[in-house]
């Protein structure tokens, strides 16, 4: 090892612990988690939507041969929302178009984010996993609307 | 090198049937940035379906042509380097073992009885034969690296106070990798998929075949790449005119990547349930390391290629990087537009590597066209340029007969490279975006008819297939050179000799010498990273699936 080859080791050796420590902060200090594994909670069989207080939501997504329950969601804009996904046949996917929700969909499994919607707007879920000859099909909505303008809550 | 009539037919035959089919993975490559282009707009074209087509894609491209291209590679080599025979009968024996694999899996795709794509996620079923057919390739290149390993043994004894070429060290560390990964897949195939898709077992656990592939799945991206590295260190250097700058840091390099393949495959399921999240932040560390082999591979391989630079005549800062021999047509000197080709394109896929395997960074990418985007950059980059231009080499050496269009040699790497930087720039802009990757885009998001329409992906998509599209054209040039090569004139004798380099800084530095050590910490490793992995997905998933075909969300039974 010549010198060179000592300072491009150590550069990489800096680099490799400063990225890993940039991920730690991220995941533990702002608290960007993945999901984790769920070990008390079954599979569900129904979709629902269940509100828990003012601005929170519980969803129960299910995915399957080529589409989501449910459809479509309206949740006023503020709102924070505990996602929940499973499927009731293969793997699909879950990606909520600009936000950084991201999820797949396994059978027998429960998958779980928590997501807050700041923005009104129409939010596109696409399924992005492979998912059969209709999975470019596979696709629903979450409405974000603002409770004070009158008529778009309807 | 002579080369006898049976090892000369082995080799060939093991390069060109995968090169055969390679054309058709190509053609399908074409169709698909039509297709997501929304240039096509239908769901099957000339009797190939889109799905149908990129399970095709993906198992040809980036598992028989590259798995059938390391066999023969180290067919070639062992010989070569170690100037020592191997068992032919064995050898034909794994040949046979991984075409009649190939055939199979072949028949089922072709079909339609096997539209799953190249990780074959249960609960989707395909024909057995698909999965029977993938373990034969598997199984027969274990045969062809176990024939190796007593000739190894043996060339040891003889040369006790040697060091093992660095040609051989690379496929060793290329095979070990690849063999030990494999039984993870191998179990899955054998254990789980089979006899789930024969019916004597009901269901299966989806989530834990998963995890068992990318088990496999990670490991065999640093397959494909460890084959390209056997060329970059042991070739290259000389090619450009050099010496390898150190022989130690190319030891280290690859003695490292034995330790960092495997403990990394749940950075393929960051948002996957079932796996505890702690448990995925310490794959995303293992996964980390591998910085240290590259950025010593990006300097080792810099260092030689100046000093092959100064050699040839250059000075200054930049003088040499004038006197390498980028367009040079003759000899073996063209391989070297294969070889830096490729690692230009590396330095892309690289990067967007790190960044798609960063835990939570991943979430705006996972599964969205940016993947593709990246891995283009690595398996479709460095690797893919490595072995077809090393294939060329091969076949216009063991045939020898002249390459037609001799140059344009030099054109098709650096016409790649434009292609790819298009076609992956589209890709990962898109995925920024939420283009999902594995999706037929013409039928919906990219069809103005459509409800779906997303008239955002628009230009991605297009600039992707303009990449595509001249990808495409390099391959069309690179096929008519080597299978032209068949109708143009005899001008060598069917001897083969390599390029391989010197080194430069030679030191002995034993603990990168054997690899057994390194073998024992990364089983070590693996289980540290995999026990409580396996753990938390049997704990946190609820009984299992039955099959399904991807025509119809009725499950088989
Ligand atoms: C003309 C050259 C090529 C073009 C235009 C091309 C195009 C594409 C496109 C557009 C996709 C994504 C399709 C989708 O997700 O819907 C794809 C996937 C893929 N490509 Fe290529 N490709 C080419 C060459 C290659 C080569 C040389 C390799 C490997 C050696 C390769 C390996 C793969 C793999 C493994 C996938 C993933 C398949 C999957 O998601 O199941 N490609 N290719
Ligand atoms: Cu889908
Ligand atoms: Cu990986």
């Amino acid at each position: 090892m010549d010198r060179a080859e000592r300072i491009a080791l150590t550069l990489a050796g800096i680099l490799t612990t400063t990225a890993f420590l940039g991920i730690v902060f991220a995941a533990y200090g702002m608290g960007v988690m993945v999901p984790t594994s769920i070990k008390d909670m079954k599979p569900f069989e129904r979709d629902t939507v269940i509100q828990i207080s003012d601005r929170h939501y519980e969803i129960h997504y299910i995915a399957r041969m080529w589409t989501f329950f449910p459809q479509e969601v309206k949740i006023p804009v503020g709102s924070t929302v505990d996602i929940y996904l499973t499927s009731k046949d293969i793997i699909h996917g879950f990606n909520i178009h600009e936000k950084a929700v991201n999820l797949m969909a396994i059978p027998n499994a429960v998958n779980h984010v928590r997501v807050t919607f700041d923005r009104e707007g129409e939010y596109r879920i696409v399924c992005h996993e492979y998912c059969g000859i209709g999975h470019q099909m596979m696709s629903a909505k979450i409405v974000v609307y603002n409770p004070e303008v009158e008529d778009e809550g309807g | 090198m002579k080369v006898d009539r049976g090892l000369r037919w082995l080799v060939l035959l093991e390069l060109l049937i995968p090169a055969a089919l390679l054309t058709l993975g190509i053609y399908h490559g074409l169709m698909q940035v039509l297709y997501r282009a929304g240039w096509i707009r239908a769901s099957e074209f000339w009797g190939l379906e889109y799905y149908q087509g990129l399970t095709l894609h993906g198992v040809v491209n980036a598992l028989v042509f590259t798995t059938f291209f390391a066999v023969a590679f180290g067919n070639i080599l062992v010989p070569y380097l170690l100037k020592m025979r191997y068992n032919m009968k064995v050898a034909w024996f794994s040949f046979a073992l991984m075409l009649t694999g190939t055939l199979f899996a072949s028949w089922a795709i072709l079909s339609r009885k096997a539209s799953v794509l190249y990780t074959f996620y249960p609960p989707l079923k395909a024909h057995p034969l698909f999965y029977i057919g993938l373990a034969l390739v598997v199984i027969g290149s274990w045969v062809a690296f176990f024939n190796w390993i007593p000739v190894y043994l043996r060339w040891r004894r003889e040369n006790p106070d040697k060091k093992t070429p660095i040609g051989i060290v690379g496929l060793f560390v290329q095979f070990i990798v690849w063999t030990i990964a494999s039984v993870a897949v191998a179990y899955e195939i054998v254990f789980m998929l089979i006899p789930w898709s024969m019916g004597w077992v009901e269901t299966v656990n989806a989530e834990l075949a998963r995890t068992l592939f990318w088990m496999f799945g990670h490991p065999l991206v640093y397959f494909w790449l460890l084959g390209a590295y056997i060329m970059y260190y042991a070739m290259l250097p000389k090619v450009a005119g050099g010496k390898l700058y150190s022989d130690f840091a190319a030891r280290l390099v690859f003695m490292l990547f034995i330790l960092f393949s495997m403990p990394v495959g749940v950075h393929h399921q960051f948002t996957d349930p079932s796996i505890g999240h702690n448990w995925k932040l310490l794959h995303t560390f293992f996964t980390y390391l591998v910085f240290i082999p590259s950025f010593l591979t990006a300097f080792t391989l810099a260092a030689s290629l100046e000093y092959a630079g100064r050699k040839n005549g250059g000075n200054g800062l930049f003088g040499w990087w004038l006197r390498l021999p980028w367009f040079r047509t003759d000899g073996n000197k063209w391989l070297f537009s294969y070889f830096i080709a490729g690692l230009f394109i590396f330095i892309f896929g690289g990067i967007s590597g790190l960044v798609q395997a960063s835990y939570s960074v991943n979430l705006l990418v996972h599964n969205t066209s940016w993947v593709p985007g990246h891995f283009h950059m690595t398996v479709a980059g460095p690797v893919f340029l490595a072995f077809t231009g090393m294939m060329l080499y091969i076949v216009h050496r063991l045939t020898g007969r002249e390459i037609p269009f001799r140059r344009f040699t030099v054109l098709v790497p650096y016409m790649w490279m434009i292609g790819i930087a298009l076609f992956s720039w589209g890709l990962m802009r898109g995925g920024l975006h939420g283009e999902p990757r594995r999706t037929n885009l013409g039928l919906s998001y990219l069809n103005p008819d459509s409800p779906l329409y997303m008239p955002d992906w628009k230009l991605y998509t297009a600039i992707t297939a303009v990449g595509g599209i001249i990808m495409f054209t390099a391959m069309l040039i690179y096929f008519i050179q080597l299978f032209g090569m068949f109708f143009s004139k005899k001008t060598g004798d069917g001897t083969i000799e390599f390029p391989i380099a010197e080194p430069y800084h030679d030191e002995n530095v034993p603990w990168v010498l054997n690899f057994r050590p390194w073998i024992i910490v990364l089983l070590i490793i693996v289980a540290i990273a995999y026990t409580p992995v396996i753990i938390d997905v049997m704990q946190s998933t609820f009984g299992g699936s039955p099959p399904y075909s991807p025509e119809n969300p009725i499950p088989l039974r």
